[in-house]
């Protein structure tokens, strides 16, 4: 089970020691123009959580093409870009322009900016038409129909699912004004762990593509969790700020994790609940 | 900085009150105390992010910190008790620049947290100026013998006289009228910060016109360098 970071959660580029812990590196979303993304306070603390609202702040595709992606390349580990956007055509340009790297992943759900326009399975069926390479859609748990979301772009040419992007939400301070300065954000953290597990299970069932799981892991034994629900690479986000040695500490964790349970492999954990003897208890 | 790897797990030595304060007293461990005006970040038991804290004072085997217990990630560092273990990641970002012909030493309430080590550093006691809330708060003054206080509503700022390199921490609108006075001060900043290493993107301010991590940029900056708070919002 490989080890990736949440999109926007790591610069590989400020902490190259951190990125090269992962199997891959994401990169954070880039839009086709600069964001400089929203005002402060852009980050609060919650029970058992944060909240951000960052707001997709990145070079612009152009800066991004000439200048960053050559020096990520330099970091020698593989990567994967995360492509935002407002239209389906401003996701398909970009594919357009990306090669030499392992995967794009479609940032169809940030909580932080106002939604793209057209439906997440015509914005996979655009950038399908321009690129040849593995197309991740990153889905928030948000919609009331997951799964069906999940098929949409499955049938549209997605070869994974990215699951979760944060929540939207909202923390008020002792004034009962919002921490944030744009009022909510995206909530990350432990406490999104069940739903993202949910997420996973339920599009792992619905679609069976491979699925990046993410939300809330901590621990080699919550990497282990996503694996049973259907994940076969995770993602870490949050616990990368309090521990920038999370990758490789999680990945020794899930090594003993899979000892601790008796299977050889995070693959095996997926078997194991899907056996006739546990399969009640798959929260699919 | 410190190679990025999991933090250290310090134990703590001691934890003393300080005025309305709470001096925290590590065992220094591996880390280096850095250059003053760094920052590490320390584990709050039981809350999901690290607090961002400069070092106070950094005694052979020991790292300090200058605690306000104002929200619950401070309030459990207050409630430390010896031989407890915490995380700890650092030093990070840039200090101070130390190659000054004239220090003198500028800080507001809590600000002041970085002021002892840089006086250490400096070489000895260079003049300094501290302004507090009130009489309770001044007590914390003790950390820095010699300086010159004053009690609000007097105001640091009318103490600063022209020819001094002036190195200051404390609330923005002190750092603001200290830059305002003298445009060559370096002026340690503050913002929420939830990793230290330029990963979360929360710490941003406005830095030469544009939104910056602080955390990478700073937190210690050349007066002129940082828009005002209104400034800043309106950028964004």
């Amino acid at each position: 089970m490989r080890i990736l970071n949440a999109s926007g959660c790591l610069d590989a580029l400020a902490a190259p020691e951190v990125a090269r812990q992962l199997d891959a590196f994401v990169t954070k979303t880039v839009t086709p123009l600069p964001r400089e993304g929203n005002a402060p306070p852009r980050i609060a603390e919650t029970s058992h959580g944060m909240l951000n609202a960052i707001g997709l702040a990145n070079p612009g595709r152009e800066r991004f093409l000439a200048e960053n992606l050559p020096e990520l390349r330099e970091l020698g580990i593989p990567l994967w870009v995360s492509v935002g956007g407002f239209c389906a055509g401003d996701y398909a340009e970009m594919c357009a322009r990306l090669d030499g790297v392992e995967a794009i992943e479609l940032n169809l759900s940030c909580p932080n900016v106002d939604e793209a326009a057209d439906s997440a399975a015509e914005i996979v069926a655009a950038c399908r038409q321009t690129t040849a390479l593995p197309l991740y859609a990153k889905l928030s748990a948000a919609h009331p129909d997951l799964a069906e979301v999940a098929r949409a772009v499955a049938a549209a040419g997605a070869e994974g699912l990215s699951l979760i992007n944060t929540l939207r939400a909202t923390a008020l301070d002792e004034r009962l004004q919002p921490v944030l300065a744009r009022g909510s954000g995206g909530l990350s953290g432990p406490v999104l762990k069940p739903v993202a597990l949910h997420a996973v299970s339920v599009c792992s069932e619905a679609t069976g593509l491979p699925i990046v799981g993410m939300g809330g892991i901590q621990t080699g034994r919550d990497a282990l969790e996503f694996a049973a629900c259907g994940a076969r690479e995770i993602a870490l986000g949050t616990v990368l700020f309090g521990d920038p040695g999370a990758p490789a500490r999680v990945r020794a964790e899930l090594a003993v994790a899979c000892a601790d349970s008796g299977v050889a492999t995070p693959e095996d954990a997926r078997t194991l609940a899907k056996s006739p003897e546990t399969e009640r208890k798959v929260p699919a | 900085m410190q190679n990025l790897a999991s933090p250290s797990r310090l134990s703590v030595l001691g934890s003393e009150r300080v005025g309305p304060y709470t001096m925290l007293r590590l065992e220094r461990g591996d880390l280096e105390p850095g250059v003053p005006g760094q920052f590490f970040m320390l584990e709050a038991p039981g809350r999901l992010l690290p607090r961002p804290f400069s070092l106070c004072l950094a005694p052979p085997g020991e790292l300090a910190f200058l605690v306000d217990a104002i929200g619950p990630g401070t309030e459990a560092l207050c409630r430390l008790r010896v031989g407890d273990e915490i995380g700890v990641l650092g030093p990070l970002g840039h200090g101070y620049r130390l190659e000054v012909e004239r220090p003198l030493l500028v800080g507001g309430g809590i600000g002041i947290a970085p002021l002892p080590y840089l006086a250490e550093q400096l070489g000895g006691s260079p003049p300094a100026i501290l302004g507090f809330r009130n009489a309770e708060y001044a007590e914390a003054a003790a950390l820095l013998p010699g300086a010159e206080v004053v009690i609000d509503p007097v105001l640091v700022t009318e103490l600063i006289e022209p020819g001094f390199d002036v190195l200051a921490c404390g609330p923005e609108p002190m750092l603001h009228a200290v830059a305002a006075l003298c445009p060559t001060a370096q002026l340690a900043w503050e913002a929420p910060m939830a990793c230290g290493y330029g990963a979360c993107y929360g710490c941003v301010v406005e830095i030469d016109g544009a939104l910056k991590r602080l955390c990478l940029e700073g937190p210690v900056l050349d007066g002129v360098r940082v828009g005002s708070q209104a400034e800043a919002v309106a950028v964004a």
